[in-house]
């Protein structure tokens, strides 16, 4: 089991060194300079351009401007945002759990709706149940999000007023500093009667938004994989042992089925991060998402550099955490040669 | 340790609020984005100036909803025959805000913290110049550091003069914008003794109606009442909620999640008119979106020509398709709300059978030529590629054969300066609501009648040039208003750009707020504000 960690603890290497470069040639090849699109139709004299330049280092040459970035980089060192002069990184830490908290949940909702659904499509399947839910997935697989989020706010915020429209907290009655970041937990922390149930009920509609694609690929998942493993001979035999469908399917069905699902919940992580720039536009969100996108418009390579390698390192690390996790699903996998 | 000083801070915040709630009067306001920080000096964006305008205050402001320039820090002030020293009595007892980061003031407003606040930007050996970056935009773009001589104290410690290198009478306006905000020396002092003088950007303590609670960045930025020399403002609390989608705003705005919000979408101005909570706002902004003609290529040197090409442009069409009837067609180069706006300007009417005429009268026939567009978009011009597309059809009709041509903005802007282009468009937003900041900006050329960076036309006229100078450095504002009107007449007869339009801009608040006004420089200000709900 060590080796295969450290089997795929060495393979993150290259992919890290590559990422690096991608990132910082890509972002370079994206016309638009940082000074530039600040001064907007204001313009710039080219000797002030020249000077701002200078003080910035976008002067010097790429490929010093690539070794100074992977030496800073080597030093935990990600830079100062353009635009804000703060620390990428702790820009980046400031904003990570609202982001980790919409994330978690998206997926937790999707997981615990759409393992069951998937289960109950391919138990039943071809009836009713099956085609109603798997049409449910489909639809919700291609729904446009941002489209998604507007409806489900003209319905339950503004309709039915359910739910707040955006936002994490009712900012006129609640007001607690951020200590851990995460506001389910913030709200506990602050006392304040009634926090914690507000801070759910900001979190619900942009949890169902990103969290329906993914249940969607869970729900359908679920169920090929279950179909496939309903078909095999030790399923057979357990029911020719007389075990309840209950037992068949709960234990000797399902824990063989979920391999090819947790691998899709590893690769549906990479996509809720993509996924939370638009939900987080929609529902105000302050995560990474909607600030990334910030630092595209504004060309700011530190943010943009920094931010990619953070969120790269979290992907690659959910992965690897995964495929650990595969291999104690499934022993064959740790034992292969 | 650092855990347990963030829950004491809670419960004490929790314990603050349980207090307060009940009789204190908030006001959401729904914001579009998170600001750079907190020292507008230091800021270009307008989110970055609405942020830090609570906190501070200038010499001199701009009187809400318009453009005149009225007291504010200082009570008077008196500018010298030559035009050249200007003399500012600052009010005596003005309060800094006490508490914000640990800061308490041990004295009023003096005229130390002006002389600080404008070394910081012009100083490269002030203390604070190199910090956050030490890019200070504005002051530079509005050429400060060629006019100051000196900013000194005065005879005692509540006066200021400010000494120019030549007269300049847009400099009162100048000194109205949010670059020139007066700061507190002794709190910069304090930070710097304390080792963190990057706090200064973004913890803000200053002199006005609202002081600095907390700020999350995309997501919140509190501030509380504060008595201090314009009086206790009448609401208790004001809150910026960071709602960047236009749509999720006015959804808030109709579920009372905050009740004004900047910038709404075109599409959602009908259902706001609508709407019984809400009250629609709306002011022609200070800017003019316009498609220049490059005087210096062929043959657009030709005032003919470019009166033909005016008068081949389907204007109304444009305002109605591009900017959905949120825009005024224009027809001086400065926008009707701006002191000195020239109303006998008659404007150029659409005339395409003419227009053909005047083009053969003045010999030409089969042109070829481009037609630059902005690819982004902007108050004074929602949609320039739709905008070049309709131009494009008109001036086929007229018989000219046209291509579209774009680049990315930085590089559109630097070409277009570069002149580069035969016609294209550009457009501008006023910054202090000064003429100068117009005409001598964008339609200005320097001593040897080459144009200015901004002079996107390239027009040098050595009338017009005569006339802004002369109105730019006496102080007589009646005296200056003929003078601009002059100018306009001039633009009107020379035709450098074809006028398209000013936008307007529309803000919707609840129906719950009373006192508040539009700033025609795209400012959002609420001391004069109140909440009935």
């Amino acid at each position: 089991m060590i080796r295969f960690f450290l089997k795929r603890l060495a393979l993150t290497i290259p992919t890290f060194i590559a990422l690096m470069f991608i990132t910082f040639v890509m972002l370079r090849l994206v016309p638009g300079d940082p000074i530039e699109v600040r001064m907007g139709e204001r313009g710039i004299s080219p000797e002030r351009l020249a000077q701002l330049r200078h003080e910035m280092g976008l002067d010097q040459p790429l490929w010093r401007q690539f070794l100074d970035y992977v030496y800073a980089l080597l030093h935990g060192d990600f830079g100062t945002s353009i635009v804000s002069k703060s620390p990428v990184l702790h820009e980046f830490l400031t904003l990570f759990p609202a982001t980790l908290e919409l994330t978690i949940t998206a997926m937790l909702f999707a997981v615990v709706l759409g393992v069951p659904a998937g289960v109950i499509a391919a138990s039943r399947r071809g009836g009713v149940y099956d085609q109603t839910l798997m049409g449910l997935a489909l639809t919700g697989y291609s729904m446009p999000i941002f489209w998604w989020g507007l409806i489900l706010v003209l319905v339950m915020s503004n309709t039915l007023h359910l739910t707040p429209v955006s936002g994490r907290v009712d900012l006129i009655k609640f007001y607690y500093p951020s200590v851990t970041g995460f506001m389910l937990i913030d709200s506990v922390i602050s006392g304040q009667k009634g926090a914690f149930m507000d801070a759910v009920r900001h979190l619900i509609l942009p949890m169902i938004v990103l969290g329906t694609v993914p249940l969607a690929v869970i729900a359908r998942m679920t169920r090929s994989s279950m179909l496939e493993v309903l078909e095999e001979d030790y399923v057979r035999t357990a029911r020719a042992k007389g075990l309840s469908w209950t037992r068949v399917v709960g234990v000797h069905a399902l824990r063989n089925a979920l391999i090819p699902v947790v691998t899709v919940i590893g690769l549906q992580v990479g996509g809720l991060l993509a996924g939370a720039v638009l939900t987080e536009t929609i529902f105000s969100w302050p995560g990474v998402g909607k600030w990334l996108i910030e630092s595209i418009n504004r060309r700011d390579y530190p943010a943009l550099q920094g931010g990619i390698m953070l969120i790269a390192t979290i992907v690659i690390l959910v992965n690897l955490f995964i495929d650990m996790l595969y291999g104690l699903i499934n022993p064959r996998i740790r034992h292969a040669k | 340790m650092k855990f347990k000083t963030l829950l004491g801070a809670a419960l004490l915040a929790s314990s603050m609020l349980a207090a307060g709630a009940a009789n204190a009067k908030s006001l959401v306001y729904c914001s579009e984005g998170s600001p750079e920080n907190f020292t507008p000096s230091i800021n270009t964006t307008g989110t970055s100036f609405d942020a830090a305008r609570p906190v501070y205050n200038r010499l001199v402001q701009f009187t809400p909803g318009t453009t005149q320039v009225e007291a504010a820090l200082a009570e008077s002030w008196t500018i010298s025959d030559d035009g050249k020293t200007l003399t500012f009595k600052l009010r005596p007892g003005i309060k800094f805000h006490s508490g914000v980061n640990g800061f308490t003031p041990t004295r009023d407003l003096t005229a130390e913290d002006v002389i600080w606040s404008f070394d910081r930007q012009w100083k490269p050996d002030h203390p604070f110049a190199k910090v956050s970056g030490g890019s200070y935009d504005y002051f530079n773009d509005m050429s400060m550091p060629d006019l100051l001589e000196s900013v000194a104290k005065g005879d005692d410690d509540l006066t200021v003069v400010i000494k120019l290198k030549k007269p300049n009478a847009p400099i009162l306006a100048n000194l109205a914008m949010d670059f020139a905000t007066i700061h507190s020396a002794e709190y910069a002092k304090y930070l710097l003794d304390k080792g963190t003088p990057e706090q200064f950007d973004q913890i803000p303590v200053g002199t006005g109606s609202f002081q600095f609670v907390d700020y999350q960045k995309d997501a919140v930025i509190r501030f509380k009442a504060f008595d201090g020399w314009a009086g206790k403002p009448k609401i208790d609390d004001l809150i910026y909620a960071i709602t960047p989608d236009a749509t999720a705003r006015y959804a808030k705005i109709k579920a009372n999640e905050c009740q004004v919000m900047i910038a709404p979408n075109p599409a959602d101005l009908a259902d706001m008119k609508a709407n019984a909570d809400v009250n629609l706002l709306e002011q022609a902004g200070l800017n003019i979106g316009y498609y220049a003609l490059n005087a210096q290529k062929p043959p657009y040197d030709k005032v003919e020509v470019r009166r033909a090409i005016a008068m081949a442009i389907d204007r109304d069409a444009i305002i109605s398709e591009v900017y959905q009837g949120a825009g005024q067609k224009a027809k001086n180069p400065i926008p009707p709300t701006m002191w000195s706006y020239d109303e006998s300007t008659v404007d150029i009417p659409y005339d395409p059978v003419k227009a053909k005429e005047m083009l053969k009268a003045a010999g030409v026939e089969g042109l070829k030529t481009d037609i630059w567009w902005m690819p982004v978009q902007r108050p004074y011009n929602p949609n320039a590629k739709r905008m070049a597309e309709m131009i494009q059809a008109d001036l086929a009709k007229v018989g000219i054969e046209s291509t579209l041509v774009s680049y990315e903005w930085g590089e559109y802007r630097k070409r277009m300066q570069a002149a580069e282009h035969q016609t294209g468009m550009l457009g501008w937003t006023g910054d202090n609501g000064d003429p100068d900041n117009f005409l001598a900006v964008l339609l200005g050329c320097n001593s040897e009648g080459k144009p200015n960076g901004n002079n996107i036309p390239k027009w040098c006229n050595a009338e017009f040039q005569e006339v802004v100078n002369k109105a730019a450095e006496i102080s007589d504002q009646a005296e200056r208003a003929k003078l601009y009107k002059r100018a306009q007449e001039i633009v009107a007869a020379e035709v450098p750009w074809v006028n398209i339009a000013h936008s307007t801009v529309f803000e919707p608040i609840r129906k719950s707020v009373t006192g508040y006004k539009v700033s025609p420089l795209g400012s959002h200000e609420f001391q004069n504000v109140d909440i009935t709900e």
